[in-house]
């Protein structure tokens, strides 16, 4: 991981030494921090706490060579620092409870069992009362240990704005007391659904002609190892391989999105040659594993489309019926905008006036939304009207953040 | 909220406008002020004529002095600006992110002052 964040400034420690304290950040900076804040719920204290734990371990091992658990030893460091550090402020006011607890940190030098915490730290980070849109952000920083700036440019936010909504969103946490605990059985499913969307949302869009910003900002990989670690703690969840599924599939086709001058491949365009063959297979095998549990949902439905659409390249024939099935279930199971634009765009295959009209029900709310624009511009096309498709192709162009996508959409305006 | 986009482009970018490649070039802004339009977020602007028609004047000590081109030598000169009213920050780097000087300049994003303090 390029992101260790939270990393201390260099130091001229062995590198061997270096090495090992930024593979134990890698493997165990969530873990760590889970441990560390689930009692006090307090993330930024745990974060200080352990950065601090990081940095003495830079000093100390390159001397005294690496101990042999470092994990334990990152921890019983961290949790003498979080003992000190409460030790700072605690005040004569400061009550019984908080005192005990902190004696309680001190006393704690015996390793403490490493059990996995992280699950619980993505409940938390995924929890109702903590605003939607910086849910994301908060799991690639607490779990991942990214930091704030490296996380806003990938969704696109001012590096202030997102240090911001960080801590406050932190502070929320512990001052409304949101617990480090697996959700009741009554509230699994809908939290669970919370947790899957974040992790997504990490990954960022994954519509073919919308290269993901985060994929441009090399945050696809962190999304998916995040994904893969929900799969490990998640096994029984179909869901959870749904999602690490169809961020595979998408994943697997990114070589493909540029041809050799750099321009924009559309899907069906690919040369499937150029596909990571052995992704796609393992894409495959989890939606394969999920569908025994024979239980659809949002992620699996997408990861099927995805399925569909690389079978369809492979051999070369089309499969209209099938896919707007796919997407009438979508859209039965988890209604969205970019679902109704997907459904549109394969049933104009077989009724593309059908196709137009359900396009034009949508265009009151889409008039920013690019994938809407450039759904609009394939389909006046299949329906004979050029000009009208090269407005469309024009207004998706100037929507495109990428340029290799406004180029495609620019050519598309002039044919 | 009103926010201004001021477009900051390389001296390579600029100059596309005058090759073979101007036509892309216009094109890919065409689209992009289109889209703004379309989507109801344009409140004006305006694309500028090349840095080297700037006329820069500075008075210091109650001296004159009058220079051509523009005031500072940058990598990056003012190549236009548009002014958009949308909800908040995030929306407006949304659109700094469309402009196709993002890629090869900078945009810069700056809130119009809603009422400037009086004497």
């Amino acid at each position: 991981m390029t992101g260790a964040a939270r990393r201390p400034a260099e130091t001229p420690a062995a590198p061997l030494a270096r090495q090992a304290a930024e593979q134990a950040a890698r493997t165990s900076y969530g873990r760590l921090l889970a441990l560390l804040a689930s009692r006090s719920r307090d993330i930024a204290a745990a974060e200080d706490a352990l950065a601090e734990a990081l940095a003495a371990a830079l000093a100390t091992w390159p001397e005294r060579g690496v101990p042999d658990n470092p994990d334990a030893w990152l921890l019983t460091a961290a949790r003498r620092n979080l003992g000190h550090a409460r030790a700072r402020g605690a005040t004569a006011s400061a009550g019984a409870e908080t005192m005990a607890m902190l004696q309680d940190e001190r006393d704690s030098t015996a390793p403490m069992p490493l059990g996995d915490a992280r699950l619980q730290l993505l409940f938390v980070c995924a929890h109702p009362a903590i605003d939607a849109g910086v849910q994301a952000p908060l799991m690639l920083q607490t779990v991942l240990g990214l930091d704030a700036a490296r996380i806003a440019a990938s969704f696109l936010v001012a590096p202030a704005t997102m240090s911001q909504r960080l801590v406050r969103a932190k502070t929320r946490i512990r001052d409304a007391g949101i617990a480090f605990a697996i959700p009741a059985p009554d509230q699994l499913a809908p939290r669970r659904a919370a947790v899957l969307a974040a992790i997504y949302a990490a990954y960022g869009t994954a519509h073919d002609d919308v290269p993901a910003v985060a994929e441009a900002q090399g945050l696809a990989g962190e999304a998916i190892w995040l994904a893969r670690l929900l799969g490990e703690l998640m096994p029984d969840d179909p869901e959870a391989l749904g999602l690490l599924a169809l961020m595979l599939f998408c994943e697997a086709r990114r070589p493909a999105r540029r041809d050799a001058a750099g321009g924009f491949v559309p899907l069906l365009a690919q040369d499937a040659r150029r596909w990571d063959a052995a992704m796609l297979a393992e894409a495959e095998a989890l939606l394969r594993a999920a569908a025994r549990f024979r239980t659809p949902g949002r992620f699996q439905i997408e990861a099927a489309i995805q399925s569909l659409h690389t079978e369809t390249v492979l051999t070369g024939t089309a499969n209209p019926g099938p896919l707007l099935a796919l997407y009438d279930l979508l859209l039965a199971t988890a209604p969205s905008t970019g679902a109704r634009v997907g459904r549109a765009v394969a049933l104009a295959a077989l009724d593309v006036a059908a196709a137009l009209a359900d396009l034009d029900a949508l265009a009151a709310r889409c008039t920013g939304y690019q994938p809407w624009w450039a759904a609009r511009a394939h389909v006046l096309r299949r329906a004979g009207d050029t000009a009208g498709a090269r407005d469309a192709a024009r207004t998706a162009a100037g929507l495109a953040s990428d340029p290799a996508v406004r180029n495609w959409l620019l050519a598309a305006s002039q044919e | 909220m009103e926010y201004t986009l001021l477009f900051l482009e390389t001296p390579a970018e600029m100059a596309r406008g005058e090759t073979a490649d101007a036509p892309a070039y216009w094109g890919a802004w065409t689209a992009y002020m289109g889209a703004m339009a379309a989507a109801g977020v344009m409140r004006g602007g305006n694309a500028l004529m090349p840095p080297a028609t700037a006329t820069t004047l500075r008075i210091t000590d109650g001296k004159w002095a009058v220079e051509d081109g523009p005031f500072a030598d940058t990598k990056e000169q003012l190549g236009g600006y548009v002014i958009i009213d949308v909800p908040d920050l995030d929306a407006a780097l949304e659109w700094a992110a469309r402009a196709p000087c993002a890629t090869a300049g900078s945009v810069e994003i700056r809130p119009v002052m809603p009422n400037p303090p009086g004497p």
